[in-house]
């Protein structure tokens, strides 16, 4: 097991590492501003004094990395400093918003993962019939559709032709959750089309990949009929892909989930970024940054130490 | 209890297809085949002879890209096969006929016990309890021999050894008590001195039980142990069939005596020139694979000029490895490597031009070892223009004169690209490609293990011409002893690392031996029906089981 | 029960039989689900569901003639070895080479195909269709059709030049660290790892955000961004190569790094990289779709695809699929270049799976 130990707490320290490095990134980026922050802010027309004034108020006199340190510091705890544009906290208009996103990215993820993988193994199961290759078909279209282009489809015929959803996703205080559900039901759906499509592929592209294993032919030469040959021979070695493949996925989920709040008006932490990145308030540009590569970061780490758990090679060592 | 001899499996006018991607074309054209209960037939050709196509075809199984042709009749104990539902040809499958693979290794699901994957069968047809199951797998293990019977198959697949996996495998076959097992080249993939073992273990138990079989190799000497009848293919079509002792004193095709002769080539040992200094002379090498696992032992052996040295040993006794060291590839820890007694730099990336010309590799894999993206004439062509500054129609006529010398018609091959040619066409590429360089030294790695047996003497002949022709001296890396008599000045047994002996061949050959060399030498198959049970009974039976599992 | 009722169900079970009767298995079964796919939703959902279905097939059925055709004029204009494989293809792709055809004409001839200039306004706002206007006005009043025409020379112009900058800094870093192994390659392997661990969305905007919405920034953000795929593609393909005893060969015969890669390597490497090109293609196109949808790629008046969605999408609320058209464009090639990428790596992998 010592192994295994070892393996997973490397994986660790590595993605800690990159999570450093990616602050760096984010946070020097900033600093490549021809110019500097307060004179961006303010725009050209911006008196000497006016600047030097924002200069000192958001502490820019101080050398790059002593902020830099100050920043991550603050970071760790939740604290990324202040909105040029409102001066609020940015803690305060972000952590809500972050809420409702992963509320929403779990909602598509909960129907989305058992669904793909299912059809996924269904779809293996049966390749190269014309079920397989309608399902071909289907999934490349979806995945080859702007996110924006499947919203605005669902917007069309569910709430505007239909009216059985709401086209604008609004949230307010004291809503039921069968209310959130329905109200959320349209962002959630144009995620599911899309990660549901990812998904199904690359599952099958999994077990298909394990089907030209000898020990699959040699389970078939024993006498295993089909289901039995994919459920106790096949899947249990493509964990590690499919782990993967849902890891990929909600990270894919994370960043979709951009778009499709901006489709459909829906308060989360997307549509503050876009905000902040027109307005060119760094604070929170930032700080959304940061928060997305970790949560990427943190699905992939998962992902590598699923597969790692998963393999009985490293398992049951020698 | 009286043997029952009748009809198990009647094959008649058996066709099957195989697609190559744009069409379907015949890979068995018409083979009759039929067994008897209790009977060993052993079913022998080259590669592309369709032997496992058939194996496959008797369990009803066609494999992916292959088809069975309409009017085939596969008859199992009076069941048609071709015209059952697939649900019935399954419930054949594990239950009264079982199958074991060329790669055990690859061939049990990594995922689960061994033991698991045994009773799966048993339990699927519901003929046994997964106690008693078990406790049959652990029977049947003690009787093949596999070392602490009671816990092995309580082990994960990776935690066995090729040998004791191939075993588990025979076993787990055995588990329904099947009427017929099909053996797919069960020791191809095995050293010598594992595959003794099997070969025992599944004459053995396939006798016990009187189950007929079907036993799949391209090895002669294999098959006069294991078979009661042989059957010769080629190219899909039987060639001629005869009880065993029939097929080796009296063969009546051309074409299988041609097999029967194979290894008849043996040239006159030479001896080593004197008052020069050895071409290469490797002197006390260590080498070790980062990590730092050491594979090289104090290594040390010299070649001669005009000379054949050969380095025999089973996988992972580092003769590939000396190799690596000689040509610069992997530098060595300690020790050096002389060129006419001048020392070589240790890695490839210091040594001049001329030094990299002088030292030329054949490999054992023509399908890796040239370019298929480019033409023949380039394959052999840049070497000459690499290093003697070729070009043009001095280029051309050089090329044309390397074809001449490797025995290939030139305007035919120069245009065309390797993926057109067969594999012996191939090797002889690799060759010229070697041979361009006007080399002092070849090594050989391996070069006629992947080849037919009459295509792989071709390629002896001609490398035995071109030494005499050009005195190069050669390297050859090789497992088969055979080959070693027939092209051997020289030879080095090497040993997990280590050399344990070295001399002139007609000395090799004689005994007393270093006990390694013995259990190499006595462990290749002899042409002789009796030679493992004589073996055996030489070693005394209890042995076996441990020779290789050290 | 209308006349167009029963003429549509007699006219698919003719042809139904008509395929039993030949042995045609495959147009059977399409054809007889076909048939009983509009029987049951006919049943549901009346005359008007049928139609809807009936249309969807017919369009269906012409997308497969027009490939179909074009497959065969392919195969005809093509040189032999390129004219067999593609006969092997499957209507899927020869409709994704066809789609790639009309955008090329499209982006290349657009002055001339476009009745009216890109950013000149002919009409009121959000004018209706007319004989002057195929597809109606745009939000200021602009010609719906010309701007999604030369939308197709400034969408996919830009994201054909950010995919190939991506991919000419990816594939020779790829190439470089597979021939020479060793720190180089470890060095590009983990720096890879960093840049492809931030979403590729959210690292598009913070780049602009802070360098502000211009096409060159736009192409940079993306090769830095993509870049890192194509290498460890690249190297995965190469890494394959590498091993091969022919370039153990070329090493020890003295070769130097640019033979290697230029002989050696990269003959062995162009079919998966070429699929991998056009992969890459969709994943930016996509991407660079999102960052006008949201404001941040091509600037106004110049036509572009993702705007023109941000800039029409009120029109949805009222029931109108005008923002739908130039989404729909996008999907389009996007879809046609993945049908495409879909049949080569399906050759290339040489899947014998039957």
């Amino acid at each position: 097991m010592g192994d295994i130990v070892n393996l997973v707490l490397k994986r660790l320290g590595f993605g800690l590492i990159t999570l450093l490095v990616i602050s760096v990134i984010i946070f020097f980026m900033v600093e490549l501003l021809p110019g500097d922050i307060a004179q961006a802010v303010l725009g050209q027309g911006a008196t000497e004094e006016n600047v030097a004034a924002l200069r000192e108020q958001m502490g820019l006199n101080n050398p790059a990395f002593v902020r830099y340190f100050e920043w991550l510091g603050g970071a760790v705890v939740g604290d990324f400093g202040t909105s040029i544009v409102s001066g609020e906290r940015v803690s305060t208009i972000i952590t809500e918003r972050f809420i409702n996103t992963l509320f929403l990215a779990a909602y598509a993820a909960v129907i989305a993962v058992p669904f793909a993988i299912t059809l996924g193994v269904v779809v293996a199961l049966l390749r190269n019939t014309l079920f397989d290759r309608v399902a071909n078909v289907l999934t490349l279209t979806s995945i080859s559709s702007p996110e924006f282009f499947l919203g605005y489809i669902l917007i069309l015929f569910f709430a505007v032709k239909w009216q059985m959803f709401p086209a604008i996703s609004s949230l307010s205080d004291g809503m039921s959750f069968a209310e959130l559900l329905d109200r959320t039901f349209l962002p959630a759906l144009t995620l599911v089309l899309v990660v549901t499509a990812h998904m199904m592929r690359m599952t099958r592209a999994a077990i298909i990949n394990l089907l030209a294993s000898p020990y699959i032919e040699m389970a078939r030469l024993k006498g295993a009929p089909p289901w039995k040959v994919i459920v106790k021979h096949a899947l249990p070695n493509a964990w590690a892909p499919i782990i993967n493949v849902i890891a990929l996925n909600l990270a894919y989920l994370i960043t979709g989930v951009v778009l499709v709040e901006v489709v459909f008006v829906y308060p989360g932490i997307g549509q503050a970024l876009v905000d902040a990145v027109s307005k060119r308030d760094f604070p929170i540009v930032q700080a959304c940054c940061l928060i997305f590569a970790a949560t990427f970061i943190l699905l992939n780490l998962a992902a590598d130490v699923g597969a790692i758990l998963t393999n009985p090679r490293l398992r049951h060592p020698k | 209890m009286a043997q029952d001899k009748s009809v198990l499996l009647d094959i008649k006018d058996l066709r099957i297809d195989g697609y190559t991607g744009e069409e379907w074309v015949p890979i068995i054209k018409g083979v009759d085949l039929r067994l008897h209960r209790g009977e060993v037939m052993g079913l022998i050709g080259e590669s592309g002879a369709g032997k496992s196509t058939i194996g496959a075809a008797a369990m009803g199984y066609a494999r992916d890209g292959t088809r069975i042709v309409e009017g085939s009749s596969i008859e199992f104990d009076g069941m048609e096969l071709t015209t059952a539902t697939e649900g019935e040809r399954r419930a054949l499958r594990g239950s009264r006929i079982a199958y074991v693979a060329q790669s055990a290794a690859a061939s049990f699901n990594p995922a689960h016990k061994i033991i698991d994957q045994h009773t799966e069968a048993p339990l699927h047809y519901r003929i046994q309890s997964r106690v008693a199951a078990q406790e049959d797998a652990m029977d049947l293990y003690q009787r093949l021999r596999l070392p602490d019977p009671d816990q092995i198959g309580f082990r994960y697949p990776h935690q066995v050894s090729g040998g004791q996996l191939q075993r588990a495998m025979t076993a787990m076959a055995m588990a329904c008590r099947p009427d017929l097992i099909i053996f797919d080249e069960p020791t191809t993939a095995l050293d010598v001195t594992t595959q003794i073992e099997v070969l025992a273990a599944i004459r053995d138990i396939v006798d016990q039980f009187n189950t007929a079989a079907i036993y799949i190799t391209h090895d002669l000497a294999v098959v006069a142990q294991m078979a009661d009848t042989i059957k010769v293919l080629l190219k899909g079509e039987e060639v001629e069939q005869a009880s065993t002792e029939d097929m080796l004193e009296n063969p009546q095709e051309d074409y299988t005596k041609s097999l029967w002769a194979v290894r008849s080539f043996k040239r006159t040992q030479k001896r080593r020139p004197t008052g020069e200094p050895p071409v290469i002379s490797v002197q006390n090498v260590d080498a070790a694979y980062t990590g730092g696992i050491k594979v090289l032992d104090d290594v040390s052996f010299d070649i001669h000029r005009g000379m054949t040295v050969a380095v025999v040993g089973e996988s992972g006794s580092g003769k590939s490895t000396t190799a690596r060291v000689i040509t610069g590839l992997l530098p060595p820890t300690s020790g050096q490597v002389l060129f006419r007694g001048e020392p070589l730099p240790p890695s490839y990336l210091n040594r001049s031009k001329d030094q990299l010309r002088q030292t030329q590799m054949i490999y054992q894999m023509a399908d890796t070892a040239l370019n298929p993206k480019v033409r023949i004439s380039e394959i052999i062509g840049r070497p000459a223009q690499f290093y003697s500054g070729l070009s043009g129609t001095a280029l051309k006529h050089r090329v044309d004169e390397l074809l001449d010398l490797i025995e290939l018609e030139p305007s035919q091959y120069y245009d065309r690209y390797p993926p057109e040619l067969s594999g012996g066409q191939k090797q002889r590429i690799g060759i010229a490609r070697a041979l361009a360089a006007e080399p002092t030294f070849i090594i050989c790695d391996e070069v006629t293990s992947a080849l037919d047996q009459l295509v792989a003497e071709g390629i002896l002949k001609l490398l035995d011409r071109l030494q005499s022709e050009l005195d190069l001296a050669y390297m050859f890396i090789t497992h088969d002893l055979a080959t070693v008599r027939s092209i051997a000045d020289e030879v080095v047994v090497m040993q997990n690392g280590k050399v344990v002996e070295q001399g002139p061949k007609d000395e090799m050959f004689k005994p007393p031996h270093h006990p390694y060399t013995d259990l190499l030498l006595s462990s290749v198959p002899e042409m002789d029906p009796n030679w493992l049970t004589d073996l055996l009974e030489e070693r005394g039976v209890d042995n076996i089981g441990e020779a290789a599992d050290v | 029960m209308s006349q167009f009722v029963i003429l549509y169900f007699a006219a698919l079970i003719v042809a139904s039989c008509l395929a039993a009767y030949y042995k045609k298995q495959g147009p059977f079964m399409t054809l007889f689900s076909l048939t009983l796919i509009s029987f049951v939703l006919g049943i549901v959902g009346g005359a008007g569901t049928l139609r809807l279905v009936a249309t969807f097939a017919a369009v269906l059925a012409f997308a497969a003639g027009v490939s179909y055709a074009f497959r065969e004029f392919l195969v005809v204009i093509a040189p032999t070895k390129l004219g067999k494989e593609l006969k092997t293809a499957p209507l899927t792709a020869s409709f994704g080479m066809f789609v790639i055809f009309t955008y090329g004409i499209a982006a290349i001839f657009a002055p001339w195909i476009a009745p009216h200039g890109e950013s000149e306004v002919i009409a009121s706002a959000f004018a209706p269709a007319d004989e002057n206007m195929l597809l109606g006005a745009d939000q200021l009043g602009r010609d719906m059709f010309s701007r999604i025409i030369y939308g197709a020379r400034n969408s996919v112009g830009l994201a054909l030049s950010a995919t190939i900058a991506a991919f000419a800094i990816g594939a020779i870093a790829g190439l470089l660290a597979a021939t020479k192994g060793g720190w180089f390659d470890q060095f590009m392997g983990r720096f890879a790892d960093v840049i492809m661990s931030i979403p590729s969305l959210i690292f598009a905007l913070l780049m602009l955000s802070i360098f502000g919405p211009h096409v060159y920034v736009i192409i940079i953000a993306v090769a830095i961004i993509y870049a890192p795929r194509v290498f460890r593609l690249t190297r995965a393909v190469a890494g394959n190569v590498v091993v091969m005893d022919y370039i153990e060969a070329a090493k020890l015969r003295g070769e130097g790094t640019g033979y290697l890669i230029r002989r050696e390597i990269l003959p062995n490497s162009t079919a998966p990289l070429i699929a991998e090109f056009g992969l890459e293609f969709c994943f930016v196109f996509l991407l660079v779709a999102g960052l006008s949808f949201l404001g941040l790629g091509i600037q106004p008046p110049t036509a572009d695809w993702g705007s023109m969605v941000r800039e029409n999408a009120t029109l949805i609320s009222f029931g109108d699929y005008t923002p739908l058209i130039p989404a729909g464009a996008i999907a389009l090639l996007t879809v046609a270049v993945n049908f495409v990428v879909d049949w080569m790596l399906f050759r290339s992998s040489g899947l014998k799976e039957q």
